[in-house]
């Protein structure tokens, strides 16, 4: 599988990948922008203001009407975060042309609604229409609130804002409530300007139809597009090798639930995506606990059934790993000094041969398995286009993960240091 | 093995029966790289009072899940850690009618397959084994308690069901749990596990044939067919409760709506009922009707809306739901487009729009190796062919979509739950 790669206007890019592995094909618009405090929210609301309208198709109900058209076609409002990066696009999926009942063709039609979606929003008064922003910013915040009801995900949302606070990173993708409130059709429009002028613009396009062919179908939208801009964008991630302060700090909050959640979060001392040592930085997420083979799995679940699930994950991009748990109130304390113990055991190489390679084998597994997944596909390669780390193809990561020493992985974990720790408490009393 | 072609879906389904009664399907996918094998058996949540050649058992709730968490235990430790350790990502999960032990992977796949079909079907259990995992369960129960979104189904078809254990949740309760010994474990693994009542089902560039051959070498207990089960008394037609509702640490309210349903029959005709009740609930609700996008322009609903059919063992039902901000709004709105709907029917455009977009959604999902697994173990329980869902879809007419809706989604038939915010103090 190869990722053709063009640039078809500054800073407009287009990834395809042919295959005629899937039954349906991805076909999507993603804007790249710095990651900042006070626009985030005014620039989550854009990707929900252009579904809810567009030239021909001017209400929400006329697009998806056109959508079920074009075999249940699926275009969704996206805002991710990757790194220091905001993501803010429209995700595509249609059925592949070979499924049709009749031969009809579907991509050159999903990309005219592509293209009219992105570029031909409802307007009124030369801005968004009033209607529609003041549904979507009642909904942005209505997401922004609800982000509290997964109690996991919560707090571990909690612990990056408590870590990155002074840092971009630090900033939810979705930005905070106060900013979504002052939303007006005006601040959106302008937000959206800047996007069209200034942010970069991956297209993707995932299927069984020959990059020409994509090309072509995209061209309108290029078209239209190329006068519009002006200076792109440039995307950066700090990556910050040690904790601020002299001591790890704790944060607590109480909430009304039955299970507490723990969190603890560390620098990984520049062990990041740019790096050597990239690829020891993901065998060490596995091994200590990224897997069911994994310390933590073994040790703070299985052995010691502290909670019903502990685990490590890394962001790549930002230098940052993060152990989530969730715990009974009263055995929290334990729970983290065996966390933390757990790491002393990969920092002094308390590891087998078994251990290594059941992690090397599972991040192996999960790089193989990027090709067979389109969606997978699409993340990959906004992970890439964030980083400018596009010669780190799944099957180059494979090679060198296959490589990874025992000392490579002691060497990262030595280098992990505490920042902060975020409890979610019960009510008190 | 036999194999047959799905032409409009472009798929060779290889199908064996092994003489103790294992069903074996293999969907050969070449050019992929990853491998998907899930082996399940048709035990779940709801089968708590089942009959053996002792006579009636009554277990209580959450055995079938505790089960499959033991499960993992071998006599030499445990096979989740050696499928991870040979590469493999294994998983598994219970719900209210079957449970399902799976992997994916990328390499190993034969050592791999020969692990999961022999841990699954050799039971190893201990009293302080069991133990242990009342810790980890009770934690994860105790998750479950907090999470809004589960609660409020649960609440859901406590309005809709007098007596079916559909009312009672899967994982069980503490107390429940703790009633659960090593001697239950055994009893349930004997009358549900045995190959007569379970199926294996792989997705991938394999070999079918050895696929077969490799079952046939590790699965090797007697087929014992699939037990009795008793759900209770016969439920009445209508939902026992009109609406409930209370408070948890949540942002929005929260609620489910959802029609009670005639218990479906196995069989072909099950499809067809699953199709018809998805193609209702888009019709009435899905992205491109009117009524979503009136409720939706309203404020009342918002994209984490959706509405789906289901049917288990001996109960089926359409439940609607998301987050609003007055729940009962949505209720009367949707009672009122039943109502409408009953008399005036579909425009036959919008209908045909639709039924084209549900083919296409369906096919698009068989890109999911896990989708696609887990779709056949469950239609092979059902007694459904799955893949002949395009022929089934072309049989659905309006009326008959317009006539469920008249016979069923009535106000009789439906219940609301609902979970608010906690007032702040």
């Amino acid at each position: 599988m190869e990722f053709k790669r063009e640039q078809l206007a500054p800073g407009v890019f287009l990834t395809a990948i042919g295959t005629t592995k899937f039954k349906s094909a991805t076909l999507s618009a993603t804007f790249l922008t710095p990651l900042e405090r006070k626009k985030a929210a005014v620039n989550a609301i854009v990707p929900y203001i252009l579904r809810r309208g567009c030239g021909s198709w001017p209400t929400m109900e006329a697009v998806s009407t056109r959508l079920d058209e074009l075999y249940g076609g699926v275009l969704e409002s996206a805002v991710r975060k990757k790194g220091e990066s905001q993501c803010l696009g429209l995700i595509g999926s249609f059925l592949d042309d070979a499924y049709t009942l009749d031969g009809e063709r579907v991509l050159e039609p999903a990309a005219e609604l592509l293209c009219q979606v992105l570029l031909e929003p409802a307007v009124e008064e030369g801005v968004f229409r009033e209607e529609y922003v003041a549904g979507e910013r009642e909904n942005l915040l209505l997401a922004i609130r609800a982000q509290m009801n997964d109690k996991r995900q919560y707090a571990m949302a909690r612990l990056v804002r408590e870590m990155c606070g002074d840092e971009p990173y630090g900033v939810d993708r979705l930005g905070d409530e106060a900013d979504a409130a002052a939303i007006t059709a005006r601040s959106a429009w302008r937000a959206y300007q800047d996007l069209l002028a200034h942010g970069v613009l991956e297209l993707h396009y995932c299927g069984s139809a020959p990059v020409e062919r994509v090309r072509a179908a995209l061209e309108p939208l290029v078209e239209r597009l190329a006068p519009l801009r002006g200076e792109t964008a440039k995307l950066d991630c700090q990556v910050r090798e040690n904790r601020a302060g002299q001591e790890p700090r704790t944060v607590v909050d109480h909430l009304d639930v039955t299970q507490g959640k723990l969190c603890l979060g560390f620098r990984t001392k520049g062990a990041c995506i740019w790096r050597e040592d990239y690829p020891a930085l993901l065998v060490f997420t596995a091994l200590y606990g990224g897997t069911a083979t994994s310390k933590l799995f073994m040790n703070v679940r299985e052995k010691l059934s502290l909670c019903y699930y502990a685990s490590a994950s890394t962001d790549s991009l930002k230098g940052i790993c993060a152990v989530s748990s969730g715990v009974e109130f009263d055995r929290m304390d334990q729970a983290q000094s065996e966390i933390l113990a757990q790491l002393e055991a990969v920092k002094a190489g308390d590891f087998t041969e078994q251990e290594l390679q059941s992690a090397k084998q599972a991040v192996v597994n999960v790089y193989k398995s990027v090709p067979d997944s389109r969606s997978q596909l699409e993340q990959f390669c906004l992970t890439a286009a964030v980083s400018g780390v596009w010669e780190e193809t799944p099957q180059e990561t494979v090679r060198r993960v296959e490589g990874v020493t025992a000392q490579q992985v002691a060497a990262i974990a030595q280098g992990m240091e505490l920042d902060t720790v975020y409890r979610l408490m019960g009510m008190e009393g | 093995m036999e194999e047959k072609r799905y032409e409009r879906l472009g798929m060779d389904l290889f199908h064996g029966r092994l003489d103790n009664g294992l069903h074996v399907f293999v969907d050969k996918r070449p050019g992929y790289g990853k491998q998907f094998a899930f082996f399940a058996t048709r035990y779940g949540g709801l089968d708590m009072r089942f009959k053996t050649e002792r006579g009636w058992q009554d277990t209580p709730a959450g055995v079938a899940h505790f089960l499959e968490h033991k499960l993992f235990d071998t006599k030499d430790g445990n096979a989740l850690q050696l499928m991870a350790a040979n590469g493999a990502d294994p998983n598994a999960f219970t719900s209210f009618g079957i449970t399902g032990y799976f992997f994916q992977c990328t390499q190993g796949f034969e050592e791999n397959l020969r692990t999961l079909l022999s841990f699954v079907s050799e039971p190893w259990f201990t009293p302080e084994s069991v133990a242990k995992e009342q810790g980890i369960i009770g934690q994860e129960i105790a998750m479950g308690d907090d999470e809004a979104e589960t609660e409020v189904f649960y609440d859901l078809l406590k309005c809709l069901y007098a007596h079916h254990p559909i009312r009672t949740h899967i994982a069980g309760t503490q107390a429940s749990i703790a009633q659960i010994t090593d001697q239950t474990l055994y009893t349930c693994h004997g009358a549900f596990y045995n190959p007569g009542n379970m199926v294996l089902t792989v997705v991938g560039d394999v070999d079918p044939q050895r696929v077969m051959d490799l079952a046939g070498e590790v699965v090797v207990g007697a087929g014992k067919g699939s037990p009795e089960r008793d759900y209770g008394p016969a439920e009445p037609d209508g939902a026992v409760e009109r609406e409930t509702s209370r408070s948890m640490e949540v942002s929005a309210p929260l609620f489910q709506m959802g029609f009670k349903l005639p218990a479906p029959d196995r069989g072909q005709d099950r499809l067809r009922a699953q199709l018809l009740g998805d193609l209702a609930g888009d019709l009435l609700v899905g992205e491109a009707s009117p009524l979503y996008n009136r409720l939706y322009g309203q404020g009342l609903v918002n994209r984490a809306f959706s509405c789906g059919y289901e049917d288990y063992p001996g109960c089926a039902f359409l439940a609607l739901g998301g987050e609003s901000r007055d729940p009962r709004a949505v209720r009367d709105a949707v009672l009122e487009e039943c109502r409408r709907v009953a008399e005036e029917g579909f425009e036959p455009e919008r209908f045909a729009r639709c039924k084209k977009a549900a083919y296409g959604g369906m096919v698009s999902q068989l890109n999911s190796f896990e989708n696609t697994a887990v779709e056949l173990a469950q239609s092979y329980f059902d007694g459904v062919e799955y893949l002949t869902f395009p022929e089934v879809f072309q049989s659905i007419t309006a009326r008959d979509v317009q006539d469920f809706v008249a016979r069923y989604l009535t106000a009789e038939r439906h219940a609301l739950a609902m979970i608010t915010p906690k007032e702040a103090a």
